[in-house]
């Protein structure tokens, strides 16, 4: 494997560079005709604490992060706290090269920084090098960065020396150094790369094997993150307002949103909290501009009572959640997928919205513009469900995908010409909630629209808005706001929104929702080389839920395993209640450390599930089905 | 053309327009301040020429927020304490609406205080008014923010251990460029005032004091009351902001001592709306963003020609 696959994890501190140096080595291999794909690993702090990002590469699609990794450059942690002994954190300055020495693969590559780690310091190295076969290649990046330029410029160096060892053309490097520093600090950037890189052919008699794999692209490609696609579907689907409150994970859509939308004539508001930001874009929305916000589970949180007025008074709004580890702060840079029954059902009353849940980087784009589109078709909130993962981790995507007509349409309002002819109550308002609307949908007026005033309430209401308690106008209108998600299913059903992996017949189910879809991919595919019958299904629509596809899906196999990230099988939990039924084919693998899962962890689950032992890692757990 | 032809309508306006024909009538109790609010709206409207198609009556919950159930134009009866966020997106969405939001003391100064400070700061082109009747009267009768120290009710047996909120200081402090206190038995006044707010370009904010016969005991009616700008014991000049502040806490505090002053606190012309702002540095387009949905000839920017490429 280790020839076939490059698993390159930069190493440092908070506020080192990591996430830029690494988001533009994977662009240098992607313009080098390599797939790749990106995982984070950061922790809550601004300057120090030990941080990576893993950049995987090959020359077929890849769609997780990988086993481990064989490549490590540790830089050190510059800003690490001075350790203690006995300090509750440990020594946080070796952090880079002693906390990813379990994780690396044997026969893998290290590259450290001298000039701040020393090997000594970290525990039994010489004998772990030995027995895991490793490549040591220290070097003085610092003491080389200062000598040609500046110290920071030490992962400059570091590039080089990778690029040196693994056989990476340069070439990349430069032009995506051209493309984005300034000359007065291009040169030296530029001079450091070439001279580690020589430094490291002339210095070293390399003694690995690995070396990054060739590979080339039929089509341009682009690298996007699941931030980029959510913000680009909204933009291309004519939202031109945003408000929101920032919150790690979510922040970065909404700074991606609020950077473009002046450039095309959008509004982007930062108010005081996401109560205010959702019942900000309810009333961009009402006033007849697509709008959206966000946050992640604890801003959401604050945004369930905007939330349920929106439903009750059908203004639709697009709504993102960028879920992290809970409960409360939890784990606030780190991915999970436990805010699934929050966003479901948080608000009084019976829920009637949209949730849709992503599972790549370009089903996102895809997802945020059906969103749109379900949201100001039925006049209903949308919620778009995703994690830290899926926002924060980079993958190459065809740029054809994003060749797209925009699509401004407002969906179900009025013209000015139909409220002339649109019932209008006694009193003159325009009936905006009619009992007899095709599929539910009564169409909205816009303020500002002749003919067309109405009462809006969050209160029950009668056809013109209007409060209204009676029993069979009750009755009426929640049948008729209800209806809209079977409309919504339908709509959904057109466009295959689930991702069916793997052979049509298979004897065992992998089940996965949101942002484990390429994971599961990756451990579907093995299992079947393994010569396991497996297939497999990542869900996107939450709510309404696919009743039919997934009944099918689970009716063809003999027990199926859902693979989510959190503690209590949310997912599963949803599959049953909405089936009512396949309870005792269904068990659960479950991660909820605050790292995505691997695809060997699935394997092994899956393993494990079919011949009924427990997880061979603690680090996942395995739930059996009902009756086992 | 615009796609909002009620905008900018040059027609006579009648303020029975503004009055729904059939019910629902008011279920206000009989004796009520807010209906002055209701009355002193519709006298408003004529004056400054807006129909009912035009305006965007946001409210809250509470008595108060029942106000556009019997206020014929385009309303929005939200939650509590969540009618300026609301509307004050609606104006930025389309500024040529005519964006009134209304809610209770409770619902403006208690739960959606927080709304309030940061609607007042960024200075909105819009009108806040607030039935200040210091009480809950909705829920029966509770203490509310306003409610005097010592203020005994089922909730606070013992009488309120807090000092009543001050808003027209918290509105000054907070950045509001028009600050009027009215009463609904001040009818004449009333008018004038919201006359007044809805044409000034800022946020104006207006606490109208609104008798609650039923559940406030005192059965405070704010007579007799005194209009600062008209008194000849108060040389009170509305754009001086220093002079406002001193004005506001005098009339905070005399309210509690069975006094009740009125009239405009602070009055800042000058002050660029939150709209001018945010388009003077290209935040916001000139034209309104709602007319966009509706222009045919609009082309409509797309990411793949716009921002792909910082990712090749």
């Amino acid at each position: 494997m280790t020839d076939h696959e490059l698993m390159w994890r930069i190493a440092g501190g908070s506020g080192d560079g990591i996430a830029s140096t690494s988001q533009n080595f994977a662009k240098a291999l992607m313009r080098a005709g390599l797939h790749v794909f990106t995982h984070r690993h950061y922790p809550s702090r601004i300057r120090g604490g030990h941080t990576y990002t893993e950049v995987r590469a090959k020359p077929e699609p890849v769609r997780s992060r990988g086993d481990g990794f064989n490549c490590l450059l540790a830089l050190g942690d510059s800003f690490a706290r001075n350790p203690q002994e006995d300090a509750y954190y440990g020594d946080e300055e070796v952090k880079p090269l002693a906390e990813n020495l379990d994780e690396l693969n044997e026969g893998g590559v290290i590259v450290y920084d001298t000039g701040l780690l020393d090997s000594d310091d970290i525990p039994n190295f010489e004998q772990r090098v030995e027995e895991n076969n490793w490549h040591v290649y220290p070097l003085n990046l610092r003491e080389i960065a200062r000598d040609h330029g500046r110290e920071v410029m030490r992962n400059t160096a570091g590039v080089g020396a990778t690029a040196a060892l693994l056989g990476i053309d340069l070439q990349y490097f430069e032009e995506l150094m051209a493309e984005s520093m300034p000359e007065k600090i291009l040169e030296p950037n530029i001079e450091i790369l070439h001279y580690t890189h020589d430094l490291v052919e002339e210095e070293f008699e390399f003694t690995h094997d690995l070396q990054v794999p060739e590979g080339s692209h039929d089509e341009e490609q682009v690298l996007l993150s699941g931030s980029d696609t959510i913000a680009y579907g909204a933009l291309d689907e004519g939202c031109r307002f945003i408000a929101g409150y920032p919150m790690t994970p979510w922040t970065e859509v909404f700074t991606i949103m609020s950077q473009a939308l002046p450039e095309v004539g959008g509004i982007s508001e930062q108010v005081e909290d996401e109560i205010a930001a959702a019942a900000l874009a309810m009333g961009a929305s009402h006033a007849g501009v697509k709008s959206m916000s966000g946050s992640s589970g604890g801003g959401f949180a604050l945004m369930s009572e905007p939330l349920g007025l929106a439903e009750m008074s059908e203004t639709p709004v697009v709504l993102v959640e960028a879920m992290r580890a809970g409960p409360s702060t939890g784990l606030p840079t780190k991915p999970e997928q436990a805010d699934l029954e929050h966003v479901l059902y948080t608000s009084q009353g019976d829920s009637n919205r949209v949730v849709l849940a992503p599972g790549t980087v370009a089903e996102a784009y895809e997802q945020s513009r059906l969103a749109f589109q379900l949201a100001y078709g039925y006049n209903i909130p949308v919620i778009l469900l995703y994690d830290q993962k899926l926002g924060g981790e980079l993958m190459n995507v065809p740029a054809s995908h994003f060749d797209r007509e925009p699509n401004p349409d407002l969906g179900a309002v009025t013209t000015e010409e139909e409220l002339e002819d649109a019932p209008h109550g006694p009193g003159g308002k325009f009936h905006r909630y009619r009992y007899d609307a095709e599929d539910g949908v009564s169409p909205r007026s816009i303020p500002g629209q002749k003919g067309g005033h109405f009462l809006v309430t969050g209160n029950e209401h009668n056809p013109a808005g209007h409060i209204d308690e009676d029993p069979t106008n009750r009755v009426t209108q929640m049948e008729r706001r209800m209806s809209k998600l079977d409309g919504v299913r339908e709509f959904l059903d057109d466009k295959n929104t689930q991702t069916h992996m793997g052979p049509e017949e298979a004897d065992y189910g992998l089940i996965t929702f949101g942002s484990q879809q390429g994971t599961v991919r990756e451990a579907v595919d093995r299992l079947n080389e393994a010569g396991h019958s497996v297939k497999g299904i990542g869900v996107s629509d939450m709510m309404p839920y696919p009743v039919e596809e997934m009944t099918a899906f689970l009716e063809s196999v003999d027990e199926a395993l859902v693979v989510e990230m959190n503690a209590s099988g949310q997912f599963r939990g949803l599959t049953q209640k909405e089936l009512g039924r396949f309870g005792d084919k269904l068990s659960s693998l479950l991660k909820y450390n605050g790292e995505p899962f691997e695809p060997a962890e699935i394997v092994a689950g899956f393993e494990a599930s079919i011949e009924g032992q427990d997880v061979p890692d603690q680090q996942t757990t395995y739930v059996p089905a009902a009756g086992d | 053309m615009s796609a909002f032809s009620a905008i900018g309508e040059e027609r006579e306006i009648d303020r029975e327009e503004f009055t729904p024909t059939l019910e629902p009538q008011a279920t206000w109790c009989p004796g009520c301040g807010d209906f002055g609010v209701l009355k002193a709206l519709k006298q408003a409207m004529p004056e400054i020429g807006r129909n009912p198609d035009e305006v965007l009556l946001v409210t809250g919950i509470g008595c108060s927020g029942k106000l556009n159930s019997y206020f014929e134009s385009y309303g929005y009866h939200s939650i509590h304490g969540r009618s300026l966020p609301i509307s004050r997106a609606a104006k930025l969405a389309n500024p040529e609406l005519e964006v009134i939001a209304a809610g209770g003391d409770g619902d403006g100064y208690g739960i959606g205080g927080n709304h309030f400070m940061h609607t007042a700061r960024e200075n909105h082109d819009m009108t806040y008014i607030v039935f200040n009747n210091e009480i809950f009267g909705l829920t029966k009768g509770q203490t509310s923010p306003t409610s005097p120290k010592g203020h005994k009710s089922k909730t606070q047996p013992h009488g309120s251990a807090k000092d009543p909120v001050r808003p027209l200081s918290l509105a000054l402090t907070s950045g509001a460029s028009y600050i009027a206190r009215t009463a609904a038995v001040n009818p004449n006044q009333a008018k004038e005032i919201l006359v007044e707010a809805m044409q000034h370009d800022g946020f104006a904010h207006v606490d109208f004091l609104t008798q609650c016969p039923t559940w406030n005991k005192d059965a405070r009616q704010y007579v007799p009351y005194t209009d600062i700008n008209e008194a000849d014991e108060y040389e009170h000049d509305p754009t001086d902001r220093d002079a406002a502040a001193a004005m506001a806490s005098e009339a905070e505090q005399a309210l509690y001592e069975g006094e009740v002053l009125t009239g405009r606190f602070y009055v800042d012309s000058d002050r660029p709306s939150y709209s001018e702002e945010k388009q003077a540095i290209g935040e916001m387009p000139e034209e309104p963003l709602a007319e966009r949905y509706f222009d045919d000839d609009y082309e409509w920017e797309r990411t793949h020609d716009l921002l792909l490429d910082r990712h090749k």
